[in-house]
């Protein structure tokens, strides 16, 4: 295993100004511009030091806990009918792969000289992993979390406020994830001179989407390298999860060259695309520019965003990186919605077969491998080899899942 | 020459600033938001920005997004800010539209283009278009004579500096603080220098904008820029209004202040 995670490797790359074929570039006030140019020097020369490499590889591996396990899963894979190897993400220090990014962009902070970090949140996950980093890197931390997602969510907002970070209810617009990232934007044009915006996707206007597509493409760099160990070859499939994408596009990115390779990205569906309940940005969405890139969106007639819907807090998003719209107008990967009651069966199942909770984003990529399995199954004529990126663990998602499965006692 | 091109000359042969007032197309309702750009320009605002409301608004701040989302709330189409155009564009006063870019690519950049120009409205300043994503944009506002205002800041590099004031045609919009739109107490010391930095590498007009709210505010940014632009401070007429009519009379007495205000310049 190279421990080298940002070891130059053949990949899609976007064009010098963040295109993705028709998806990607910038849609920002020019007061941030000089600051994206700036992020965008700092990351390629980082990219091209051996010492800052080295640096985010020893942080991913002693504080981490990379590389995480590729884990044969033998009795959910005997209910699937797949042969499923769970890349176990969620056993990373705070609970998912979120851990990759925020390291290697707080790394970049320091580099850039800046003293403050802010960033956005929903669930509140992203919010914990970037208070995490800047405690461990001595960086001053805001993070804005829609008013609706610091009451659903109060652990987690506790959770950043023991690591030592500010944390801003967003009480504009709609109150959620969207919101919180509108108002980290304005934040950054304010406060553009000190402070890193630490974005938590694979989205936003470039180099963000390229940049942390880097920081975590060593979930695949691992899985396909385990992989090959464990089976003598590479997967039929890979399948994740896709909210804003960062953690399909950190284990798709080394499979696509793999042309025998099939990618599934698996969208939040909600009470299903048709019901107009969902966060399926390119299933059920439409082009458009969203947060400083133009990629799907789920917007109206006159491009208004439209509030997404998913039990997954994490998924509830109603865009997408621009990279993914691009994979999926070139059909080099393939994505299909799943629904709440799809995902917490997956959810179920993997507890039952594995005594493993995963994260309720990580039950998408689950609940979609289920489906697929058959499928594959019958198109190859044998026993199809799955690999699941298990993004996250679902510690913070017990009041959910009690919620959904009518387990919790009541009020006493 | 385009009919903003004009009216600044005209008021600088004045000796004067021009102002420029903003307020959100559908705020608080359509005919409401006739009612109050109309009542802008009999009291002394020489353009009307009508601000198509979005649901995203990174730019603005809480007061303008607070009155967005009325808007939107309200049901305001896209549609219906092409006949607000109409309807404030018949005052005689040019009308300039401030969009966030995707209601424009929803709406299909070349047919806004079309009928933006046969509404009336003079152009569009665009804050989160830059010219580097504007192919469509660049095209569109040729094919159909209209300006185009995009950006600068204080952090642009002159090299940014002097490609979008390239770019810009009409005037060019100047943003007078590191931030958000929004009243504020002291108007910037940035803005003075950034003014002097377009003036090197463009001839056309300077508008002004973010934070002014007063009158002697309004005088001080004409001591050094062409155009003084106003939005938040005027939408907050309305928003603190107990009534309607309450509020398009605080609205009247700003904007003759503003208006006096641009005819004192500070230098």
């Amino acid at each position: 295993m190279s421990a080298d995670a940002l070891a130059p490797v053949a990949g899609p790359q976007p064009d010098s100004a963040g295109h993705f074929g028709r998806f990607g570039g910038r849609f920002v006030p020019e007061a941030l511009v000089a600051a994206l140019d700036e992020l965008d020097g700092a990351w390629r020369t980082a990219m091209a030091d051996e010492s800052f490499r080295a640096e985010f590889g020893a942080l991913l591996r002693d504080y981490a806990g990379t590389p995480s396990l590729l884990y044969e899963a033998r009795r959910f894979s005997a209910k699937v009918g797949a042969r499923v190897l769970l890349k176990r993400e969620d056993l990373n220090h705070t609970g998912a792969h979120k851990v990759r990014n925020v390291l290697g962009q707080a790394l970049l902070t320091k580099r850039m000289g800046k003293t403050r970090v802010i960033a956005e949140t929903g669930a509140g996950q992203h919010g914990v992993a970037t208070a995490t980093a800047a405690a461990l890197f001595d960086l001053e931390c805001v993070v804005y979390m829609g008013q609706v997602d610091t009451e659903r969510q109060a652990l987690n907002v506790a959770r950043m406020r023991m690591l030592g970070a500010t944390v801003v209810p967003v009480t504009n617009g709609s109150r959620t994830l969207k919101d919180a990232m509108n108002e980290a934007m304005r934040d950054w044009v304010a406060n553009v001179d000190e402070t890193h915006y630490l974005i938590g996707t694979a989205a936003g206007p470039h180099p963000f989407p390229a940049m942390v597509r880097d920081f975590v493409r060593g979930i695949g760099d691992e899985a396909r390298q385990q992989c090959l160990d464990l089976t003598g070859g590479l997967p039929d499939a890979v399948t994740a999860c896709v909210g804003g994408g960062s953690n399909a596009l950190g284990i798709f990115h080394a499979f696509v060259g793999d042309e025998a390779v099939r990618l599934y990205g698996f969208e939040a569906g909600g009470d299903g695309v048709a019901t107009g309940r969902h966060a399926a940005s390119i299933t059920g969405g439409s082009t458009g520019v969203l947060h400083g890139t133009r990629t799907f969106v789920l917007q109206d007639a006159d491009g208004q965003t439209l509030e997404s819907h998913s039990i997954s807090a994490g998924l509830d998003y109603p865009g997408v990186g621009p990279e993914h719209a691009w994979l999926h107008d070139t059909g080099r990967a393939s994505y299909l919605p799943v629904t709440d009651d799809e995902a917490m069966a997956a959810f179920e199942l993997l507890c039952r077969t594995e005594g493993i909770i995963p994260a309720i984003e990580s039950a998408h990529a689950l609940a979609g491998t289920v489906a697929l399995a058959p499928k594959l199954a019958a198109e190859l004529g044998r026993e199809p080899t799955i690999v699941v990126n298990l993004s996250g663990r679902g510690d913070k998602d017990v009041h959910t899942a009690g919620d959904y499965f009518g387990i919790l006692d009541k009020e006493r | 020459m385009s009919r903003i091109g004009v009216a600044f000359d005209k008021a600088r042969a004045d000796g004067r600033a021009l102002l420029v007032g903003c307020m959100p197309a559908g705020f608080p309702t359509v005919e409401g938001s006739i009612a109050a750009m109309t009542a802008m320009v009999e009291a002394g605002v020489d353009v009307i920005e009508v601000e198509i409301p979005y649901s995203d608004p990174v730019m603005d701040g809480p007061v303008i997004q607070r009155a967005s989302d009325i808007a939107l709330a309200g049901g305001v189409r896209t549609a219906d800010t092409m006949r607000i155009i109409e309807a404030v564009a018949a005052t005689g006063a040019p009308v300039v539209t401030m969009t966030y870019w995707n209601p424009v690519e929803r709406y299909g950049v070349d047919v806004f283009a079309r009928d933006l120009a046969s509404a009336g409205g003079t152009g569009l300043i665009t804050p989160d278009l830059i010219p580097d994503e504007a192919d469509e944009w660049l095209a569109a506002s040729d094919a159909h004579g209209l300006d185009r205002t995009f950006l600068v800041s204080p952090s642009s590099t002159d090299a940014r500096l002097a490609m979008t004031v390239q770019h810009c045609r009409g005037f060019v919009y100047a943003t007078a603080v590191m931030g958000v739109t929004g009243a504020r107490a002291r108007t910037s010391d940035a803005a003075p220098t950034l003014v002097s930095r377009a003036r090197a590498v463009t001839d056309l007009p300077i508008g002004v904008g973010l934070g002014v709210g007063t009158g002697a505010q309004a005088g001080t940014v004409a001591g050094y820029a062409d155009g003084v632009i106003v939005g938040s401070a005027l939408v907050r007429c309305l928003l603190d209004a107990p009534t309607e009519a309450d509020g398009l009379a605080a609205l009247r007495a700003l904007s003759a202040e503003l208006a006096e205000g641009v005819r004192n310049p500070t230098r």
